[in-house]
């Protein structure tokens, strides 16, 4: 990885870029074959089928000649290998079917209910990465301290307590005891509708139109289910910031930067942190992993209209478009996730780049 | 040696306290540093890192450390605050440590890990820190500084990696330097530049160095004394020009069992080892 | 750094303890004795990792003698006692059917139990194979296997679980079949790590040059060496599979009523719960204190046999 035979300058001057190149290239080359895999996995899941996709179309009592026309037009008198192609052609043209329960192209629906999911999740991050960093920070500075044991017992709790129970707790206690928080959906019911969508995400929307009463409503929605979220996303991320942070200390570099004569703080931030930063990317895009996981749970938990509910409804109506374009359109977008992170780390890092 | 000593150490003794058990890595440790160049030389776990460490208080927070006397100047460094020591750090005692690779921190650029010391010490504007940096890097000869200045460890060589160790040690001018094995991880063919080097600085500088080798001829062409260790105590303290004239079977073992061009031998006696030489020492202190 | 003079605490020792604890084994047989006994030691000493033990020692106990703890049928319904709340006779209430919960709790551990058992079987051989066949053999086989285990990854586990459970449709064996289809990767990735080293190693190189084939060397030489490694993270990753599991029963996609299952109960109990909380919150607790059991258990193995990782 490095070079400490070289006195005469850096060797990035003399690194052939052709190399980068080809590495970027390999990159690319091996998303592409991901995303194809991706595509295949959810085709032949769609295949596993026991029921008749024709059944499913057409209803139980068809004749035998709509059940035939219906079967053409499925395309499933071709091989398996014209289906797929027609499949995947369809995908890449945006083109994943219709939804049995709502008559709507399954893209358009996921369209309108991706926004909502992403606002979830995105506060959760947030929530996850502004107490989990320090917490794991204060853990790994102060080992064997309560603070140490705290995050170990959030951390274990995190691992263990099941998220659609700790969602219903919530539930339970805040909205049906204390009546602190909005029931299900994203605001409450008469608020429905009022503002004018621009991004689709109700907080955002809403400040822009400057409504904040139905912004006060909106957060109170999204608090409960944004902070069960955000309280498992703060359990992995403070046991990975304290892994990572206890690594760091232990480093020679830490003991060269304290016979500086520099003070604690500045160690912490200034060296240890610096160094673990691009790794911490890394685990917040695997906590979007997580997220979106925990979503399908959780938005059947608030009623909130995201994309994990539009999948477990898809799931009780046997809908299988709509159950195996999700599962597509989620891995899609962690690969993304996770692709965009792995190129931030090559840029951030200065060994990488 | 006159005036009073830099640094000076009395029965410093370090533990590391285990599950069942507790090591203790220094027992009685005592010794005066002057302007002069005190080598401690002894083999891994013979405790002359930890010494080092203990005299800048840096060692790792599970250790115990006692001593009936561990004074800078006039300061008692057993009674300072952390913030006190930190003041002390860098601006009156600093450390050289073994290999660059990894005492500097590998994603700050190293002109960075200079101006800080002065930032830390100097009431400076960033600007200033960045040229006395620049000096510094120039002090080190380190040819074209501007260039080096920007660049990340990983991207200069072993010996230009402790250069870069040794600007920022010695960038808030300390009056004790510990240099724990300086040279051991660096190429043969720079660890003569790197010593040479170190040699001119401290006599401009005129400063007390603390050197940690098992290096024993290093040691003995480089320091004014030496203090043998072993198995965390001092067995012998001897002027580094009369070493050969070492009274201790252990510094004995040592010398016997460096090779030497002019007496060639077909092979090397063992080091010989007495369990005796800790215990009766211990007889003799109380 | 150091090791010089250790002060140990003496103690007496009963004979077998002196045995085991000796420095000076007698045979190869004593010494493998004795080594195992450290590691036992070890594993005592770690408190938590303890709890996690005897907690799944009792999930064990639940599971064999659930006839004899639980009170009532789990299945018989009994309309005029619907949602009656905890008491003398009924422990843990009894849910919108009249069914008790205490019982459906405890014969719950059953399905809970299946489910992790069973994934575990499946997994670690799958995962085994796959990731030491990979790293020892290399080249192309490598690419082509890790490439077919970095699709499985780029889901999030418990999607992948629930499309995959979507499409063999419910049921408990499909729902194990779902999650182990979901859980073999790590252990592929980790097992193809610890293949990767092995495969430079000189013995191995011995091994080769005395004839031996690339199939008898993966499963005499590399898959025994893996071992360890992948059975600590099977059992670290039990934790997760059941709240896989909980998951998808939670979802409709695990076992089918009458079937007692902790995630189902939850789901069940959902409509209820805001006034009959106690349906909801004894299954949900039983799926926390198992998880938290495999993760401490887990947790303690780990740094016992493989302080690398920890």
């Amino acid at each position: 990885m490095t070079s400490l035979t070289n006195t005469r300058g850096p060797r990035r001057d003399f690194l052939p870029s052709s190399s980068k190149l080809r590495a970027i290239s390999w990159r690319a080359v091996s998303v592409i074959l991901t995303l194809a895999g991706l595509l295949a996995l959810t085709f032949f899941m769609g295949r596993l089928l026991p029921d008749d996709p024709v059944l499913a179309v057409t209803g139980y009592e068809v004749d035998e000649a709509t059940y035939q026309k219906v079967f053409k037009e499925l395309g499933l008198d071709r091989p398996v290998w014209e289906q797929f192609m027609s499949y995947m052609g369809g995908v890449l043209q945006g083109d994943l079917g219709r939804s049995l329960t709502t008559g709507q192209p399954v893209v358009q629906d996921l369209m309108r209910a991706f926004p909502a999911t992403l606002e979830l999740a995105l506060v959760a991050a947030l929530i996850g990465s502004l107490l989990g960093i320090p917490l794991g920070i204060a853990a790994a500075v102060n080992r064997g301290s309560w603070i140490d044991h705290l995050a170990r017992v959030i951390g274990l709790a995190g691992y263990s307590i099941p998220i659609f129970w700790l969602g219903l707790m919530g539930l339970f206690v805040f909205y049906a005891k204390l009546n602190w928080i909005g029931a299900s959906g994203r605001v409450d019911i008469f608020y429905e509708g009022m503002t004018p969508t621009i991004t689709g995400m109700m907080l955002v929307d809403t400040a822009i139109a400057g409504d904040w009463t139905v912004f006060k409503s909106a957060l109170r929605h999204i608090l409960m289910p944004a902070a069960v979220l955000g309280y498992y996303s703060t359990a992995y991320i403070s046991r990975m910031t304290r892994s990572f942070m206890l690594e760091q200390l232990s480093q020679e570099y830490i003991i060269a930067a304290r016979a500086k004569g520099l003070s604690r703080r500045s160690v912490i931030w200034r060296h240890a942190f610096k160094n673990i930063r691009v790794q911490l990317l890394t685990v917040i895009a695997l906590v979007f992993g997580g997220l979106l996981d925990g979503t399908v749970l959780i938005e059947t938990v608030f009623g909130w209209p995201g994309v994990g509910q539009y999948l477990t409804r898809g799931l009780q109506f046997n809908d299988i478009n709509v159950v195996m374009s999700t599962v597509l359109m989620i891995g899609v977008l962690f690969l993304a996730v996770n692709t965009a992170s792995d190129f931030l780390y090559r840029r951030l890092d200065p060994r990488t780049r | 040696m006159s005036r009073q000593p830099l640094l000076s150490v009395r029965d410093l003794r370090i533990s590391f306290p285990g599950r069942h058990s507790t090591v203790e890595a220094v027992r009685g440790v005592s010794f005066e540093l002057g302007s002069e160049k005190l080598g401690i030389v002894g083999e891994s776990g013979s405790g002359k890192s930890v010494t080092g460490r203990a005299v800048m208080k840096l060692l790792p927070s599970i250790a115990r450390m006692t001593a009936e006397e561990m004074r800078f100047g006039d300061r008692d460094l057993l009674t300072l605050s952390e913030s006190e020591m930190c003041a002390i750090r860098g601006r009156h005692i600093a450390m050289i440590l073994q290999d660059p690779k990894y005492s500097l921190n590998p994603v700050v650029p190293v002109g960075h890990q200079i101006t800080e010391t002065y930032l830390r010490h100097a009431k400076v504007s960033k600007r200033a820190a960045r040229e006395a940096a620049l000096a510094m890097l120039d002090a080190v000869k380190i040819r074209n500084p501007e260039r080096v200045f920007d660049q990340y460890p990983h991207e200069v060589s072993g010996g230009m990696g402790q250069r870069v160790m040794i600007a920022i040690m010695l960038a808030a001018e300390p009056s004790v330097l510990i240099a724990d094995e300086p040279t051991s991880a660096l190429d043969v063919t720079v660890r003569f530049e790197i010593m040479q080097l170190l040699d001119e600085l401290i006599a401009q500088r005129q400063l007390g160095v603390l050197f940690i080798s098992h290096d024993l001829n290093l040691v003995r062409r480089f320091c004014d004394r030496v203090l043998i260790m072993y198995a965390g105590q001092v067995v012998e303290t001897i002027d580094a020009a009369r070493i050969d004239e070492a009274q201790h079977p252990y510094t004995r073992g040592l010398l016997n069992s460096m090779p030497r061009i002019h007496a060639p031998r077909e092979r090397l006696p063992a080091l010989a080892r007495d369990a005796a030489w800790s215990k009766d020492l211990r007889e003799v202190k109380r | 750094m150091t090791h010089p003079t250790i002060v140990s605490h003496t103690r007496p020792l009963p004979r077998w303890r002196r045995w085991l604890e000796t420095d000076t084994p007698e045979s190869v047989r004593h010494a493998a004795f004795q080594e195992s006994w450290t590691k036992v030691q070890h594993f005592r000493s770690q408190t938590l990792g303890m709890i996690g033990f005897w907690l799944l020692m009792a999930l064990l106990f639940v599971v064999i003698a659930a006839p004899l703890l639980a009170t009532h049928d789990p299945n018989v319904q009994d309309l005029s006692q619907r949602l009656m709340p905890p008491s003398s006779e009924n422990w843990f209430g009894t849910d919108h059917l009249g069914r008790d919960v205490y019982s459906r709790v405890i014969y719950g551990a059953r399905t809970t139990l299946r489910i992790a058992v069973l994934v575990a079987v499946i997994v670690a051989p799958i995962g085994l194979i796959i990731g030491a066949t990979a790293g020892y053999l290399g080249g192309i086989a490598d690419e082509v296997l890790m490439r077919i285990t970095d699709i499985f990854l780029a889901f999030p586990g418990l999607i992948l679980a629930l499309g995959f459970a979507a499409a063999l449709g419910p049921g408990i064996n499909n729902a194990i079949i779902a999650i182990a289809l979901t859980a073999w990767p790590p252990i592929a990735r980790l097992a193809r790590a610890e293949a990767l080293t092995i495969r430079q190693s000189d013995y191995i190189a011995a091994v080769r040059l005395q004839g031996e084939t690339s199939f008898r060397i993966i499963t005499r030489q590399v898959i025994p060496i893996c071992l360890p490694s992948v059975t600590v993270r099977v059992t670290l990753n039990m934790a997760g599979v059941i709240l896989t599991a909980a998951g998808l029963g939670f979802l409709g996609l695990g076992a089918q009523p009458p079937h007692a299952e902790w995630g189902a109960m939850v789901a069940v109990g959902r409509q209820f719960m805001f006034d009959f909380p106690w349906v909801v919150s004894a299954p949900g607790i039983a799926i926390a204190v198992i998880s938290l059991a495999f993760n401490l258990f887990g947790d303690a193995l780990r740094d016992t046999l493989d302080p690398r990782i920890a």
